[in-house]
């Protein structure tokens, strides 16, 4: 293994050790909770995309809408200061310190005063700076960076915050319980507040129409932030300025669910400073607060700091929309195992992270965690405002791909056709190209391994191409899909439809059984099949970040179609993932009018299958069930299509007994887990699915899969055989 | 507002364990007595005819927010879906009142309770437009799960109690 990715390796292996476990366990424990608090809303879809709108609209009329806030904040009695970058914000707040001669300020939770150091700026001009918020507190005390954008300590366990402060704070009794700690860091926050001579809190949202911030937290150390002291400070992105007070209203309703399963959070304050409320002077203890004089300040800080560019960048311009709220990392399979420490740069971390990155801090801070985004899509339907995370990470894995220079492209040479403008790492090109290698490898099978036909060693794969030793390769079938196909003859007589079956690059030349066994299925129930050659989805090389060996794969793939299209056949489809392409993808390659043919005619397998007995098709010719125990692993992007039930309902119409897993992600995802840097936390991921399907309940049942990628993985962690479903319920032959 | 609506408001507070009584303004004073204890802080009541007793503290120093047991308030608006209530920053000092004790009881007409969130950002639309400077959505006590489990009561009260002004 290189040293970088041995360095990765290790890396990502510490932090699974020290900090996946408590990451692990509170992230489950929000994403478990959104799926059951959004279920509380009416509509769900309709408040997401209503959330969306009002974010693309902000965007689009930001400066504007700068302008109505300036006048706002000022005609309130406050100051609204736009910073270029992180040195002119940090010099305008600390002048603001400097005026009131303040000693201390207290801030609450703000990841945008993270991302500009502004604690570090003040303490260097002998402020002293208190986080108030009780995670970022530990954090303060223990001189560490927050793993997750809302809950910062959450890489800490309990036991572990305990030692911390025992060791330094030596209290008389030692602290053990939350409770204990919680109700310790109030008492000794509570008088830091006291004494603060200035706020700072940060603005989850701005409205334009009145400079109302709205700040959603849980504790109240922001209301006592913004109360207690006559000096307030918001620090914001430029991003969070949205129309008016009324708009608030669906990210109200949505942050808290997507972001750690709250219906709501305790507080959402919403606050057009100065505020009336008195302010709160502990150095005159006795004068009532009536007889306190109260003369507020306000000042709102918005800070550029590359987003405006990020604004005039079709690619990253998504990432502003934006609300921070956590669901991209907690729904994140890899995130959940490794934590921000590892899913993060210099501030952000998770899913949409790496757009943050690289808009604030640039490419190589999104560089350094990019790859561990897997594409797996989980984050696109929880995310309350409809990003799409994925594409905005293989965006900037293509940028970066595009800066980095390979000296050993001979190894690689001709099984890489791409379209890649050269610096694309050798690993990046040989899993882009995974098409050219699976027709070698099936020429070269099954007299030899593919390796060793390609001419290449275990040892070598793994030194250059960074393909994990421990992983074992795909078997190439020296018959193919396509092969096959052409040598028999079809036996459908007064078909009820025409179905073209997909045959992507693993039906055709590695998993050909399940290709085979959809053609039987689909003939059984009365339609006629075939197979064209069509080139591959163009997944492969998307998911390395070779957007544009992508997109001649699709433009290949829609003219492969077209005519069977135009035809009036359907598009049947084994691998989601290929499906995804299809579906979501194509989106941003082809003509609007051939992406939508292209995704109305494509179906997944089993879904066909499902609208087939729902037309009418006999159930009787598939393999019936007889209560036979089955354990079922959807596919992440199946699941993000919303067609994990379709084979469930067949499966059980057919009298299976279906026990489902309940994972976000096999930990496979495609090249992902073949990569050195990553086999461990891939096998580490799929230990979830390994325990789910080993428990009392399910170990004896018979296990299928819908990916290409999940049964490989199943077959690496459990030692029974596993399948796609469409090899269950086809006939025999 | 409907009788459907209050009894949503009430279900919400059961599920978000925050306790709650209905008053008459006359019934007010032996309510308080129950759910507080000395010393109790507050801010007169803006409702008519509706006082509160004269134990209650509603003149208090910086030394009696950090002392107070319990501070009363009153709530602008309910809101049924979810058992929130919406504390106005004013400047007699509802804010700090409602902030620093370890109980918040909360006065609430009953005729402020609207559904849901629409019917709550319309009225907080025409507040802040008609110049009222701060509003917290408050949802249950303070909590924090920072410190490895959740823990009720973190900077803020540690409980909520709602008192339904029946009209």
């Amino acid at each position: 293994m290189s040293k970088a990715r041995e360095a990765k390796a290790a890396k990502i292996r510490q932090l699974m050790e020290t900090e996946g476990d408590a990451v692990g366990t509170s992230t489950r424990g929000f994403n478990e909770g959104r799926y059951e608090s959004v279920q509380t809303l009416d509509d769900y879809e309709g408040l997401k995309s209503e959330a969306r709108a009002i974010k693309e609209d902000a965007i689009e009329r930001l400066p504007e809408l700068i302008d109505q806030l300036r006048e706002t904040v000022e005609s309130n009695g406050g100051t609204l200061y736009i910073a270029d970058d992180a040195a002119d914000a940090n010099q305008y707040i600390r002048e603001v310190c400097e005026d009131k001669e303040a000693e201390r300020v207290v801030k609450s939770k703000s990841m945008t005063s993270e991302e500009i150091e502004v604690n570090e700026d003040l303490e260097a001009a002998d402020i002293d700076v208190v986080e108030t918020d009780l995670g970022e507190w530990v954090l303060q005390v223990a001189d560490e960076s927050p793993s997750h954008i809302v809950a910062p300590a959450i890489h800490k366990s309990r036991e572990a915050i305990a030692d911390l402060f025992n060791e330094t704070f030596e209290p008389d009794e030692p602290l053990e319980t939350a409770e204990e700690l919680t109700m310790f860091a109030r008492e000794q926050l509570g008088e830091l507040i006291e004494g603060a001579d200035v706020g700072m809190t940060g603005a989850n949202f701005i409205t334009a129409d009145t400079g109302t911030m709205a700040l959603v937290t849980s504790e109240g150390n922001a209301r006592k932030t913004a109360v207690v002291p006559d000096t307030h400070v918001a620090v914001a992105g430029v991003e969070k300025v949205i129309p008016t007070v009324e708009d608030l209203r669906p990210f109200v309703e949505l942050i808290g669910k997507s972001g750690t399963g709250q219906d709501i959070t305790s507080y959402i304050s919403l606050l057009t400073p100065p505020v009336e409320s008195p302010t709160v002077d502990f150095d005159a203890p006795d004068t009532p607060l009536s007889a306190t004089e109260t003369d507020r300040d306000f000042h709102l800080v918005l800070i550029d700091n590359g987003r405006f560019d990020m604004r005039e960048d079709d690619q990253l311009r998504e990432t502003l929309y934006c609300i921070r709220c956590s669901a991209c990392s907690n729904v994140c399979a890899n995130f959940q195992h490794v934590g921000g420490h590892a899913f993060g740069g210099e501030t952000y971390s998770g899913g949409i992270g790496t757009g943050w990155e690289a808009g604030v801090e640039g490419l190589d801070s999104a560089a350094e965690f990019n790859d561990l985004c897997t594409g797996c899509s989980r984050c696109t339907t929880a995310c309350p405002v409809e990003i799409d995370i994925p594409w905005i990470n293989t965006v900037v894995r293509d940028r970066v791909n595009r800066g980095e220079v390979s000296e050993l492209d001979w190894l690689v040479e001709g099984l890489t056709p791409d379209e890649e403008p050269g610096g694309v790492s050798l690993q990046k090109r040989f899993f882009g190209n995974f098409e050219t290698a699976a027709k070698v490898g099936s020429f070269f099978a099954p007299v030899s391994n593919w390796a060793a036909g390609l001419g290449v060693s275990r040892d070598i794969m793994e030194r250059f191409l960074g393909i994990d030793a421990r992983r074992e390769l795909p078997a190439f079938q020296r018959e193919t899909l396509k092969d096959w196909f052409e040598s028999r003859t079809s036996r459908v007589d007064d078909p009820v439809r025409t179905a073209v079956l997909y045959p992507d690059v693993y039906t055709n030349h590695v998993q050909v059984e399940r290709g085979k066994a959809a053609v039987r299925a689909l003939e059984a129930l009365g339609v006629d099949v075939i197979v064209p050659d069509v080139r591959s989805s163009g997944r492969a090389p998307l998911s390395q970040g070779m957007i544009a060996t992508a997109e001649d794969h699709a433009h290949d793939v829609y003219a492969g179609l077209a005519e069977h299209i135009d035809d009036g056949r359907d598009i049947v489809v084994i691998e989601p993932s290929d499906l995804a392409m299809f579906q979501s993808e194509y989106e941003k390659f082809l003509p609007e009018k051939s992406f939508e043919r292209i995704s109305e005619a494509s179906y997944e397998v089993m879904e066909y299958v499902f609208g087939l007995l729902e037309h009418g098709a006999d159930a009787g010719a598939l393999s019936a069930g007889a209560g036979e125990e089955i354990a079922y692993h959807s596919h992440c992007q199946q699941r993000t299509l919303g067609l994990e039930g379709h084979t469930e309902a067949v499966l059980s119409d057919l009298g299976y007994d279906v026990a489902t897993s309940d994972v976000e992600c096999c930990g496979m995802a495609g090249s992902f887990g073949y990569k050195s840097e990553y086999y461990e936390l891939s096998v580490d991921v799929g230990s979830e699915l390994q325990g789910q399907f080993q428990t009392d309940e399910n170990r004896d049942r018979t296990v299928v899969a819908s990916g290409t990628s999940c049964l490989e993985q199943l077959d690496s962690l459990l030692s029974r055989p596993t399948q796609h479903p469409i090899q269950l319920v086809a006939p025999r032959r | 507002m409907s009788t459907g609506t209050v009894a949503t408001f009430e279900d919400s507070l059961e599920r978000l364990e925050v306790g709650w009584t209905h008053a008459s303004s006359d019934g007010l004073a032996d309510v308080l007595e129950g759910l507080c204890s000395d010393p109790t802080i507050g801010v007169d009541l803006p409702y008519d005819g509706v006082d509160l007793p004269d134990w209650v503290n509603t003149d208090p120093t910086p030394a009696d927010l950090r002392e107070a047991n319990a501070g009363v308030t009153a709530a602008g608006l309910g809101i049924a879906d979810y058992g929130s209530v919406v504390v106005q920053g004013t400047p007699d000092g509802i804010e700090p009142v409602s902030l620093f004790g370890d109980l918040h009881v909360a006065v609430l007409r009953q005729s402020d309770i609207v559904p849901g969130m629409p019917e709550a950002f319309d009225w907080l639309g025409e507040e802040f437009r008609t110049g009222h400077s701060s509003a917290i959505i408050a949802t249950g006590p303070s909590a924090t799960a920072d410190m490895g489990a959740l823990v009720k009561g973190a900077h803020g009260p540690k409980e909520v109690h709602v008192v339904i002004l029946d009209e």
